[in-house]
């Protein structure tokens, strides 16, 4: 099990991905005796969230460019319980795989109707939704003639510090995956198909949108840190 | 039930266009009964600043969040914890939990800050006490201007010393 939990996360010392390179720390990662899960302060009202902050197609006047879809499921802990209030926010590039941000440089055009970014808490079962656009593949200089597989960033922000979670859903059938070093950085098979989203006939909204269904799954309570494992 | 886990990715560069403000840089309000500004700058292995790192502390009192500037400068402001957190029967000197996100790093990078006002239970806490002086050193936070300083080193000398998450 433990063994099971380790090869989950991607390693940093991963050197295919170049901007690993002087970053990932080279000392072996600290045993923390005891547990690590400390509880904070209730995170955020839901008034702090708009009323359409997950709708990436309503932020503008216009309508963005590209393929609606809606990205829906779960946010849950192991044991399967729902971790309901996290905050869940997503960023992500247009349908032409540029983001909005000053240091993209990638020469494909910006949208004038597309921000890229999205917000909600979870409710009581755990469930999220997002509606917004297929984001476009793009260019990297990790290695020659190097793309990222269409990708849509989420973070999700419990009040348990072990359930915080940085990752990426991907979208199925990407011919990109074999090539990209962060998907690939994932040791696991099952692991990384775990990241792709699946397609949905029931979330699909006739003549309106494509629907994918994607549930991510943090620590749960009664996690132990994972240098159990490594007395064993 | 088990379920599996959902991997870790990495941050990548644009972030903050998705976690610029949802969750700030004040954990309690400028003039707060005991706040405290903790500084830093993020640097990476050959000593150059990281500029597109996220920080984050977390403590009962609530969470902090900030993004590193062109230098690899991060504020935060927050207060020293009231309470431990939930550390079974060890007695933990006062202290932040901090995560570091970054491009670069594919699964974030977790640390803690302490102060460097609480000696003697600095000396007990179980965590220091397993490390030589010179990795303890890391995660002491310097008194500078009123404040705190804590810079974090990614790789090479003086690497800060972290944690499996």
């Amino acid at each position: 099990m433990n063994q099971t939990r380790r090869r989950v996360h991607p390693p940093n010392d991963s050197p295919a991905y170049g901007s690993s390179l002087l970053r990932a720390p080279k000392r072996p990662l600290h045993v923390l005796p005891g547990r690590l899960a400390e509880l904070t302060a209730p995170l955020l009202a839901g008034e702090t969230i708009g009323a359409l902050d997950h709708d990436l197609t309503r932020q503008h006047d216009g309508e963005p460019q590209g393929e609606r879809i809606s990205i829906s499921g779960r946010v849950l802990d192991e044991e399967g319980n729902p971790v309901a209030g996290a905050l869940v926010e997503v960023w992500q590039a247009n349908a032409a795989g540029r983001y909005a941000h000053r240091s993209d440089q990638h020469p494909a055009p910006l949208d004038p109707n597309f921000s890229g970014a999205g917000r909600c808490l979870t409710d009581a079962e755990g469930g999220y939704r997002f509606i917004t656009i297929k984001p476009g593949a793009y260019p990297w200089r990790n290695h020659p003639n190097a793309w990222r597989p269409a990708h849509v960033h989420f973070s999700v922000f419990s009040p348990m510090f072990t359930q915080r979670l940085v990752t990426q859903m991907y979208f199925p059938g990407d011919p990109l995956f074999d090539q990209d070093p962060i998907f690939n950085a994932v040791p696991d098979t099952d692991a990384r198909r775990r990241l792709v989203a699946r397609w949905s006939l029931e979330l699909t909204q006739p003549e309106w949108s494509l629907g994918y269904a994607w549930d991510i799954v943090v620590a749960g309570r009664e996690a132990t840190p994972l240098d159990d494992d490594a007395s064993e | 039930m088990t379920l599996p886990l959902t991997p870790s990715q990495t941050v990548g560069p644009f972030f903050r266009i998705g976690l610029s403000t949802t969750i700030g840089a004040h954990v309690v309000g400028e003039g707060a009964p005991g706040a405290v500004r903790i500084s830093g700058q993020v640097f990476d292995g050959i000593g150059e600043p990281v500029p597109d790192a996220l920080i984050e502390t977390w403590q009962a009192e609530g969470a902090g969040r900030c993004a590193t500037d062109d230098e690899g400068h991060f504020a935060i402001l927050t207060c020293k914890p009231a309470r431990n957190g939930v550390d079974g029967s060890m007695t933990n000197a006062p202290h932040l939990d901090v995560s570091v996100f970054a491009r670069g790093l594919l699964t974030r990078l977790v640390t803690r800050m302490y102060f460097p006002d609480e000696a003697a239970a600095n000396d007990a806490d179980p965590v220091l006490q397993a490390l030589s002086p010179a990795e303890r050193s890391t995660l002491v936070a310097l008194s500078e201007d009123g404040g705190l300083r804590f810079d974090i080193h990614l790789q090479g000398a003086g690497e800060t010393v972290f944690f499996d998450r």
